[in-house]
């Protein structure tokens, strides 16, 4: 058992500042266990958003020694002990209070996005056919646990404060799991290209980096629809073709 | 768009973060490499000299267009070119793969984060307080790098064909060709597999191939071609440093053994 110091963000949208506090760690603990112990013992108001501890729900996203983390998914053996361990809320939404941010700009963001459009049924009885390995594409999509740590970590959002014209990673990559699906027919490549403002994104790769799921967000989402978009916009051979051949 | 409910913590300055890992590491390492780079191929562009040896010829002088050597397709420095000018057979075609690469998706994430800071790195606070990203001009013009990709390609078969020559060696009394490998030949021939691993991993190339369809069941050609580029796309910025070294190395092999510093030898 060793006694580790914790650097803990306190404070609302009107500002705040680190405390510390000091816990034991037990072997297997990870850094949401410790944020609990210190509520239990030392800091019963610390606020601190969670539900499943298993990196499944997404909620207990925070930047642990400065790096967007959940906090259920990482491990205290990871991390140096010899130093205070510093714990902030996310840095692209307001903060409500020590921990807790204020997430909803991005269901607001989601119901903006067109919504699946599927072609017409296949079948008579209403159903359709689609090979498993036209899906195969998109399943890693539907991984996202809605845990905004790479909208957290984009400099678009979280230096640029942007969110007035750009979506973030996880809206592009909710956009590719619609509009990669082979059943689709909605087309939503001009709104990615104003409104969802996809030209930011500058291939930085850092919602890749922190995707808890290991959602391959840059190379599998972002950049093809990226790619989608230099097709419809700004690709003159293309521009070209539509005109003669009418697709 | 929908707007947040309060305020947001204020932009952190340049360098500034809690992260205590070695984050500066990457892209300085990034800076060097791309600098030394661009240093030595602006350099060896400018020699015009000592680019071929036997069947050997520097990938920065191919194809050579106009030069001296007799790898060039349509003879010596045109009458054309001014005066007052330098010429090098590398400046006719080296804008190409250069294109190619400062517009590779894997290289504008890399340099941007190692030459403008935009930003140094994940969760690192970044020197400018504006940012246009590639929504404007001149970033906007990123997107020709499908068009540098088609040439890319073209330069693949180039290259392919320098090996393949490379494999035949003139003998010097009799003036016969005979097949043979030396280094020289594994060198030009490691670059073709490395330049290609990188050009067909490209993001550009693997839309091109099937990333633009939805549906690639019963497109058997379409579907192997894009798991096969997805593959190489996996590894992409291996494939991007692996060849970026190798061109500069299978140019300073060919320079060290037309200078006679480096002998070139034959194993068969």
């Amino acid at each position: 058992m060793a006694s580790v110091t914790f650097k803990i963000w306190r404070g609302d949208k009107d500002g705040g500042s680190f405390a510390d506090y000091q816990t034991d760690i037990t072997e297997g603990m990870v850094v949401l266990d410790a944020v609990h112990q210190i509520q239990a013992e030392s800091a019963s108001d610390l606020a601190c958003r969670w539900n499943c501890k298993a990196g499944k729900c997404g909620s207990c996203s925070a930047e642990v020694n400065g790096m967007p983390k959940l906090m259920c998914m990482t491990r205290m053996e990871d991390l140096p002990t010899d130093q205070p361990i510093t714990i902030e809320p996310i840095h692209a939404f307001p903060i409500m209070k020590d921990l807790v941010t204020d997430v909803s700009w991005n269901y607001e963001v989601k119901k903006r996005i067109k919504k699946f459009k599927p072609r017409s049924p296949d079948a008579a009885d209403g159903t359709w056919r689609i090979a498993q390995e036209d899906v195969d594409r998109v399943q890693e999509f539907r991984k996202c646990i809605e845990c905004f740590l790479c909208q957290d970590v984009c400099h678009v959002l979280r230096d640029h404060h942007k969110h007035e014209e750009f979506i973030g990673p996880r809206f592009f990559v909710y956009a590719a799991a619609l509009d990669m699906h082979p059943l689709d027919t909605e087309n939503r490549l001009e709104d990615l290209k104003d409104e969802g403002g996809i030209g930011f994104c500058n291939i930085t790769k850092c919602c890749t980096t922190v995707c808890p799921e290991h959602i391959t967000i840059t190379d599998n989402a972002i950049i093809p629809l990226k790619e989608r978009v230099v097709d419809e916009f700004y690709d003159p051979i293309k521009k070209l073709a539509k005109i003669f051949t009418g697709k | 768009m929908s707007t947040l409910s309060g305020p947001l913590s204020a932009q952190r300055g340049f360098g500034q973060t809690a992260r205590r890992d070695g984050w500066w590491i990457v892209p300085l390492l990034t800076f060097l490499g791309l600098f030394a780079f661009i240093v030595y191929s602006t350099w060896a562009a400018f020699q015009g000299e000592h680019y071929s040896f036997g069947p050997y010829l520097s990938p920065m002088y191919s194809p050579e267009i106009f030069g001296s050597s007799e790898h060039a397709l349509f003879g010596p420095k045109p009458g054309w070119w001014p005066a007052i000018l330098p010429f090098s057979p590398a400046f006719l075609i080296l804008w190409a793969p250069g294109g190619f690469r400062f517009t590779c998706y894997y290289y504008r994430g890399a340099y941007y984060k190692s030459f403008w800071a935009d930003p140094p790195a994940c969760a690192v606070g970044e020197p400018r307080k504006s940012f246009c990203g590639e929504n404007a001009m001149p970033l906007i013009l990123q997107n020709i790098h499908r068009y540098f990709l088609y040439l890319a390609v073209g330069f693949i078969f180039f290259l392919s064909y320098d090996a393949w020559n490379a494999m035949w060696f003139t003998d010097t009394a009799t003036g016969q060709e005979s097949f043979g490998i030396g280094v020289g030949t594994i060198v030009l021939t490691l670059n073709v597999v490395f330049l290609g691993s990188y050009t067909f991993g490209c993001h550009s190339f693997r839309h091109l191939v099937g990333g633009a369809l939805n549906k690639l069941s019963g497109r058997p050609a379409r579907k192997k071609a894009y798991g096969c580029s997805s593959w190489l796309n996996q590894r992409h910025m291996k494939a991007a440093w692996m060849s970026l070294v190798w061109v500069a190395f299978s140019d300073i092999y060919v320079r060290m053994c037309s200078m006679g510093v480096w002998s070139d030898w034959r194993i068969l």
